[in-house]
């Protein structure tokens, strides 16, 4: 049990082995969004890794990419499908990022790294660890940003108005891009304290 | 088309903008020379795709676009096979650049080399087709345009950011910030540098 553990904190995909950061940083300007993503990439991460582990002797290793790709990109399209019937509006504020979640190199990764080498059942766990390991700094790192950016949280006010009527401002600056960069390496200054002590 | 270009390089920049191809962005930013090669060839990649997606989006895949086969077809729509179709087209051309670099270009080769099979699963490749069409260029010189663009956006983040990084190892860092942590945070840096272009 405890090997399926490192990548929430440890071997954390984004934070430790810099995977898959595109996308994460570009949906977490709000907390809906973020929580969305994360769930998509888990879903994804597991059935691929099931899938690709489960024909992982028949398949020719110089065509591995391409198979490997396809399979991702038919799980991408179900969650795409998917999110556009049922959260219409948090798949639009996504746009491309759905799509992107093909090249997401955690899948890749994962994909390579452990689901070519092992049976089934683990490799479906070991994916829904990576996901859950990727969508828990998108979850810190969207929380921060739209409470400090927009004085909200899942789009309700949580900073009182008279807050605002005592001169209090929200920071413009955490909704933009390079606010979630910073952000990040600095979740990653205050990991590194916690861990390696 | 001016405009598209200059926006695609400097606002809508890929990396400081969108974070795309951030992995690779980080990984291969060590030292300038290798950044600059694959800074390079992802600005070639993108420039080859980006036009056959468009091509490939506009007659095949967008609702009514097999009109041009037959009437019948007015109300197909193709789009939900973008995905797959878009990241096949890319594995493919990245694939056949290789071979044709292989016979024909050799030195190319040798300085693009081990980046060439790394940039089929780079999110700014991807990204550039889905942006193009998600932004309904009216012709295929447009998507040109943006294509070489958003190349060149990504060629230059990335080479300014590999020689920050060079210059990084005389810098004093608390301890626990170094590699990655600091890493993100000059690249969040360089991007509110950026943003100054935004009321261009």
């Amino acid at each position: 049990m405890k090997k399926y553990l490192g990548p929430l904190s440890k071997d954390n995909p984004i934070l430790v082995q810099t995977l898959g950061v595109c996308s994460a940083l570009a949906v977490t300007a709000q907390l809906k969004p973020a929580v969305v993503m994360a769930f998509s990439v888990t879903v994804v991460c597991a059935c691929s890794n099931f899938i690709i582990s489960l024909i992982r002797n028949t398949i020719p290793p110089r065509i591995r990419i391409i198979v490997q790709l396809l399979v991702v990109s038919f799980f991408v399209i179900m969650v795409d499908l998917l999110l556009q019937s049922f959260v219409y509006d948090v798949s639009k504020m996504l746009s491309v990022f759905v799509g992107l979640i093909i090249t997401n190199c955690i899948i890749m990764g994962r994909l390579e790294a452990f689901a070519l080498s092992h049976k089934p059942l683990p490799s479906l766990m070991d994916g829904v660890m990576n996901g859950l390991g990727y969508g828990l700094v998108l979850v810190v790192v969207a929380f921060f940003r739209e409470l400090l950016g927009s004085g909200t949280l899942w789009n309700h006010q949580v900073v009182p108005d008279s807050w605002y009527a005592a001169g209090y401002l929200n920071n413009g600056l955490m909704i933009l891009p390079p606010m979630a960069l910073i952000l990040i390496g600095v979740i990653i200054w205050a990991k590194n304290r916690v861990t390696e002590r | 088309m001016i405009e598209i270009f200059l926006r695609s390089v400097f606002i809508d920049n890929m990396v400081f903008a969108y974070f795309l191809g951030m992995c690779s962005y980080l990984a291969v930013s060590k030292n300038v020379k290798t950044a600059f090669g694959l800074g390079l060839a992802v600005c070639f990649v993108l420039t080859v795709t980006v036009p056959v997606n468009y091509l490939i989006d506009k007659y095949l895949l967008r609702e009514g676009a097999l009109t041009w086969l037959s009437d019948r077809f007015a109300a197909t729509d193709l789009s939900f096979l973008s995905l797959i179709i878009f990241i096949a087209v890319i594995a493919g051309i990245v694939q056949l650049l290789e071979m044709v670099f292989e016979r024909y270009l050799p030195a190319l080769n040798m300085a693009l080399g081990i980046f060439l099979p790394l940039i089929a699963v780079n999110c700014a490749i991807l990204g550039g087709s889905l942006f193009m069409q998600e932004r309904n260029f009216p012709t295929v010189v447009h998507s040109l345009a943006y294509a070489i663009g958003s190349g060149i956006g990504w060629l230059l983040a990335i080479t300014a950011f590999a020689a920050i990084r060079e210059r990084l190892k005389y810098a004093k860092i608390p301890p626990k910030l170094q590699g990655n942590g600091i890493a993100y945070i000059i690249t969040g840096l360089l991007g509110m540098g950026f943003m100054c272009f935004l009321g261009m």
